[in-house]
């Protein structure tokens, strides 16, 4: 196969489109010139390759364009999948990285944008949707203790209120709050919790799967209708080749697409085609400011981790080829929006596009309890032949699960729980 | 293996009476040297019926390398073809590659195992096949690049000898550790019409000789203990050592160091995958110089003998799918050969050959 193949519809055109652009910078700058230059180093008389006017900043492009070519990638994520509709409340996960600040301030810009035009359009009918910012409090599971909580969470707050004009609500909360009201209570439940589960990786698959709980529970609390991760294509590529290690290949499609609605506030991911190297430059590039909070991943992810991060080093397009492959896998009928009339705000024109696929596929999945992942024929099929076998509501559950959870989360043995 | 240091004072886990001699990396059971050949052979046993690999009176070629994992699967193949009396014909089919100093001992330990296990063995060279032989073929065009020639001419050497056998199948002694690495780099490459297919157990049941793979779900460290016993040859190839697949092969190592089960969990991974039925998948034909399967006009052997023959060995090495019909064009647009291969590749990495 090779990567002009068929399949991936609207990604494809736009890596096509950025590899080209990586490809045919002018000749004189090819040979000595790393991403990395600093403009006026040594590339001086180049200019950037799509405007042919600035300096280049950035894989021969300058500042303003490689923003553009960041932006439309986000733009097209979230129009060609229809993740935001006018009447939306939109939650924003921010962890201070750099890719929530860049979705942050993405879609800052989207909903300015939306102001204006609403703002000069005579009938003002549709509404222009609503953002807000949540951000988890994740220092009873160890994180970086070094760093004060509360600076950082100062440090959030005013990175937030000076997106203006429009106000953004920022909502903080901390894991813990998901078992009890009281917070120590809840702090000594969260841990216990953890301590329980002994494999590593289980651990910390676990902990993001409470992280996306705290985070649906504020978009829930707070009526928020979409919940935007910032999740980038570097990450989709290490998602893909940890759930394979993991043997979740059959649910692997379904963490990976634009629009997750398994949950109850559907989650979207407009930055998925944009890698984290891009992105941290242009926090760079634009003096915003990250923090890096979560410490780097353990056991299996942290391998998969410093392997992509390895073939990425030896050649840059590896990452974008392993979501493409990816990309390739069938998503799930939950991969879309669900409710009815949702596509009505669409214009005409594209919108049977998402009301065909509707009647395509009506089999309802089955869900993991823990993860969420579809079972897959086999675990399917093992769960219907252990039916009646369980005397315990537990061993039942346990039953329920994947086959990767019931291995790296769920104990060994069911009678401690 | 791990020999018991913490085991001191246990016993074998599945016969409670001898001490343990290694831990199995599938199920984490400290057992003994015997019940761990005994449970290795069962295991392939299974394998074996379970996806009905053989029918009674067939005619089966074993690829023999020389190496640890054919020479194993040639002497369980045929133990088991005698405990279990399967009623198959066994075959040793070598491939001389012609490598001075590689394959040349290699293949002494073929011949040892022919009177060892009594198998009869067929040898196909490169140099009757193609005229060339690897260490021709380095010559020319140097180590890069040269392993490709190499897996492509043996992967229709060993069908061709095959042919010449007579047999109804193939096996070859793929372990769990590359079935692994291939789902992998089939990942890497975003070669889906590959992903989709290389976790089979028996490919090629349309064509003319269907190969299998009994250990498939076999972990080459148990290979590699089982072993101990036979007569093996051990060297890695003179013009790669190490080189092949390098970092997916650490990386599959190290997983298997934290969690040993992450091997099989890759191979369910690459049965369960669900390939969209819109993917397009490239057609299967015939080359239409030596009838071997190809998706293209010409083999992929073709092409590379070709380019061999005419004195442009980077044919069908850079940018595949030009320089196939690469040969084509020429005759068309008049443009020279020379040019046509040389073209700077701009995209090799991404399609081409994975070399790290």
């Amino acid at each position: 196969m090779s990567c002009s193949g068929s399949g991936g519809g609207t990604c494809q055109s736009l890596c096509r489109r950025t590899k080209d652009d990586e490809v045919q910078p002018p000749p004189p700058s090819v040979s000595p010139k790393d991403g990395r230059d600093e403009p006026g180093s040594k590339v001086d008389q180049s200019l950037c390759s799509k405007c042919g006017e600035e300096k280049p900043a950035w894989n021969s492009l300058c500042l303003a364009c490689f923003r553009s070519s960041l932006f439309g990638k986000f733009k097209l994520a979230v129009t060609s999948n229809a993740m935001i509709s006018p009447s939306d409340k939109v939650l924003v996960a921010f962890s201070g990285g750099s890719a929530s600040r860049v979705a942050l301030q993405f879609i800052h810009e989207l909903r300015c944008k939306s102001l204006k035009n609403w703002d000069a359009s005579k009938s003002q009918g549709l509404p222009v949707f609503a953002v807000g910012v949540a951000f988890v409090d994740e220092s009873a599971v160890g994180l970086n203790p070094s760093i004060g909580m509360s600076n950082i969470i100062e440090e959030i707050n005013s990175v937030v209120s000076e997106l203006a004009p429009a106000k953004k609500e920022l909502h903080v909360t901390s894991m813990e709050g998901l078992f009890c009201k009281n917070f120590d209570d809840g702090r000594s439940c969260l841990n216990e919790l953890l301590d329980s589960i002994t494999d590593a990786t289980g651990k910390e698959d676990f902990t993001q799967y409470l992280r996306m709980l705290s985070l649906q529970k504020i978009a829930l609390d707070n009526n928020y209708t979409k919940l935007l991760l910032g999740s980038c294509a570097s990450k989709m590529a290490r998602l893909i080749i940890s759930a394979t290690v993991k043997g979740q290949g059959f649910s692997l499609p379904a963490n990976l697409q634009y629009v997750d609605s398994r949950w109850e506030v559907p989650v979207v991911l407009p930055l998925r085609d944009c890698l984290a190297q891009e992105l941290a430059m242009l926090c760079h590039l634009d003096g915003l400011k990250t923090t890096q909070l979560f410490n780097s991943p353990v056991g299996i992810n942290g391998l998969v981790s410093s392997f992509v991060a390895r073939l990425q080093e030896e050649n840059p397009s590896r990452e974008r080829t392993i979501v493409r492959t990816g990309e390739k896998l069938k998503a799930f009928s939950f991969n879309k929006f669900t409710q009815d009339g949702y596509y009505d705000f669409l214009p005409s024109i594209i919108r049977p596009k998402f009301q065909n696929v509707n009647h395509e596929e009506s089999k309802p999945e089955f869900l993991c309890p823990i993860c969420g992942s579809p079972l897959s024929d086999s675990e399917w099929k093992h769960l219907k032949g252990t039916k009646g076998m369980y005397q315990t509501s537990i061993e039942m559950f346990a039953s329920q699960c994947c086959q990767s959870c019931r291995f790296q989360i769920l104990p060994k043995d069911t009678s401690s729980l | 293996m791990e020999e018991g240091k913490r085991a001191v004072g246990r016993l074998c886990s599945i016969c409670s009476q001898r001490r343990p001699a290694l831990k199995r990396p599938k199920t984490l059971e400290q057992i003994c040297r015997e019940c761990f050949y005994a449970v290795f052979e069962e295991e392939i046993h299974r394998v074996i019926m379970e996806n009905h690999l053989f029918k009674a009176g067939e005619r089966i070629a074993v690829a023999a390398s020389g190496g640890k994992d054919s020479t194993v699967l040639a002497y369980v193949l045929s133990e088991l073809n005698r405990r279990h009396d399967y009623g198959l014909d066994l075959f040793l089919l070598s491939v001389d590659e012609g490598i001075t100093g590689y394959r040349d001992d290699s293949l002494e330990t073929v011949k040892r195992n022919e009177i060892q296990y009594g198998l009869p063995l067929k040898v196909v060279s490169y140099k009757d096949l193609y005229g060339w032989t690897m260490d021709e073929i380095v010559k020319v065009i140097g180590l890069k690049n040269n392993c490709t020639f190499c897996g492509v001419f043996r992967r229709q050497a060993l069908d061709r000898g095959a042919a010449l056998l007579k047999v109804d199948k193939l096996v070859t002694g793929h372990n769990a550790d590359d079935m692994a690495e291939t789902v992998l780099l089939n990942i890497l490459r975003g070669d889906i019409a590959r992903l989709s297919r290389c976790t089979f157990i028996m490919t090629g049941e349309d064509g003319p000789i269907p190969r299998c793979k009994p250990f498939k779900y076999t972990y080459e460290k148990e290979i590699y203990a089982y072993f101990k016993k036979l007569d093996y040859f051990s060297t890695e190839c003179i013009y790669s050592p190490n080189a092949y697949r390098g970092f997916a092969r650490e990386f599959i190592k190290d997983l298997e160091r934290i969690r040993p089960q992450a091997i099989l969990d890759i191979i369910r991974s690459g049965e369960d995958f669900r390939i969209s039925s819109s993917t397009r998948m490239p057609d299967q034909g015939t080359c239409e110089r030596c009838g071997y399967i190809s998706s293209q006009k010409l083999c992929k052997a073709c092409v590379l003998l070709e380019g061999l023959n005419r004195g442009l060995p980077k044919l069908g090495i850079s940018r595949t799918r030009e320089a196939i019909n690469g040969s084509e064009r020429l005759h068309k647009t008049g443009r020279l050969p020379k040019a046509e291969a040389e073209r700077p590749i701009l995209q090799s990495k991404p399609c081409g050959n994975l070399e790290f």
